[in-house]
């Protein structure tokens, strides 16, 4: 149940903050989803939706550092399906 | 899909297993809270890439596992007064009751809809304003977010055919009561990324002081397990109990605070009961006195009385670490997720159902 998926914010619709609401695609299946909890969030960020609400903004620059730490434990090079 | 492709990388995983065999000097028990983590682990075969001394065990973190049976049977008790219809995520509609679920009540008339996101409960209240409209909030830190936001909404819009059951629980007392159990065997414990994403992992620190176990927010792709389990291992093996963050695209140290001070003005912590294993203190969330009016508790004479749970079914056992799924006689015989006698086995969360569906019947 605190199932989130992250999907990129295609457009913002709706007034005030509580209110504010955005069309967010994932791989291309677009949902609504409210932006009342992410009011920095603007078209092309990516934002972890939960039950029809966003949660947080990903943070591109730790995704980064992330998938870093890991390329320098080595064997990372080998791209390939699960 | 971006963010989600990157951390099931074969090559990653790889090599974060392969730097978790290099970290291991001695065998470690590591509790991931998270149902969600859980399905992750058995779906995408992390057991089979860790080194044979690691031992993952399965947590509470299945918030539809933990709902009390006097709560379901509630919900279930709405849904058969006449003039009300009960909103419910999905997942919880073939929870057995103490007596029926919600889908078989439904089947005999009972009414209950199923909704994705708590606003789409209040859009049914707008529709239907000749019912009551009550949304069983079930859901750990990640989903109150969410329900606060519903009910302010109703009450901007007026309504008074809207309330909420509240089975919301937390994750941070339910942690000490595990580890401070005397039979707790758990070393290091996967905190859950999403609840982090929404109340932050401040809470975490005293108890993995007062605990002695390393606590890392991990995230829910394999490659974010692997990464979150190195961490742990690597704290094990330096003596070291801090809480460290895996998950840091998703999380921050203090969460988020648009969501936390809605939740904090709106509901307030009481001591609930977790299906399987007992009376928590300060562990669920209720609305506070301001909000009154929308909690279903108080809108309706509802049941009080305690109900027992089926004698042959281990699953505060298993919500607890203490045992696998595969320990329970009644594991795929008598108990199988067309026939559930536990929760577990039928939450897309429950450790049980996920030993099922991907066929870990034994160890």
């Amino acid at each position: 149940m605190c199932l989130a998926i992250p999907g990129e914010i295609i457009e913002i619709t709706g007034g005030d903050p509580l209110t504010r609401m955005a069309r967010v695609s994932f791989g291309g299946v677009v949902r609504e989803a409210s932006l009342a909890y992410v009011p920095e969030a603007k078209p092309g960020d990516y934002v972890l939706v939960h039950a029809g609400f966003a949660l947080q903004t990903i943070d591109e620059e730790e995704a980064r550092r992330t998938l870093e730490l890991i390329a320098q434990l080595g064997g990372a090079e080998e791209e390939g399906a699960p | 899909m971006k963010h989600l492709d990157e951390y099931r990388d074969s090559g990653r995983a790889r090599a974060l297993a392969a730097e978790i065999a290099r970290a291991m000097t001695r065998p470690w028990r590591i509790m991931e809270i998270c149902g969600g983590q859980t399905h992750a682990i058995l779906r995408f075969g992390i057991g089979e890439l860790l080194p044979p001394g690691l031992e993952l065990v399965h947590g509470p973190g299945c918030p539809v596992c933990v709902t009390p049976l006097e709560l379901i049977d509630r919900a279930i008790e709405l849904a058969q007064t006449s003039g009300v219809v009960l909103a419910s995520f999905g997942d919880m509609l073939r929870v057995p009751g103490s007596k029926t679920d919600l889908l078989a009540a439904r089947a005999r008339g009972a009414q209950v809809a199923m909704v994705y996101s708590p606003l789409e409960a209040v859009r049914l209240a707008v529709q239907k304003q000749d019912r009551q409209i009550v949304f069983f909030a079930v859901g750990f830190e990640t989903t109150v977010p969410g329900v606060a936001l519903a009910v302010r909404e109703a009450r901007q819009l007026g309504l008074r055919n809207f309330s909420i059951l509240s089975a919301h629980v937390l994750v941070p007392p339910a942690l000490r009561a595990i580890l401070g159990s005397p039979q707790s065997r758990i070393q290091g414990v996967l905190a859950a990324g999403h609840v982090c994403t929404v109340e932050g992992y401040e809470d975490y620190e005293p108890i993995a002081a007062e605990f002695g176990v390393p606590v890392v927010v991990t995230g829910f792709e394999p490659v974010d397990l692997l990464q979150g389990i190195l961490l742990c291992v690597r704290q094990l093996e330096q003596g070291r109990a801090e809480v460290e963050n895996q998950y840091a695209r998703a999380v921050r140290r203090e969460g988020n605070r648009e969501a936390k001070a809605l939740v904090r003005e709106m509901f307030e912590p009481v001591d609930r009961k977790w299906r399987g294993i007992g009376v928590i203190p300060s562990s669920g969330l209720a609305l506070r006195p301001a909000w009154r009016e929308f909690d279903a508790e108080a809108r309706f004479a509802l049941s009080t009385g305690a109900v027992e749970e089926p004698s042959e079914c281990i699953s505060g056992l298993v919500l607890q670490g203490a045992k696998k799924p595969y320990e329970c006689a009644a594991f795929a015989t008598r108990c199988t997720p067309e026939r559930p006698l536990g929760a577990p086995m039928v939450s897309s969360e429950g450790a049980c159902a996920a030993y099922y569906r991907y066929g870990r019947h034994h160890a």
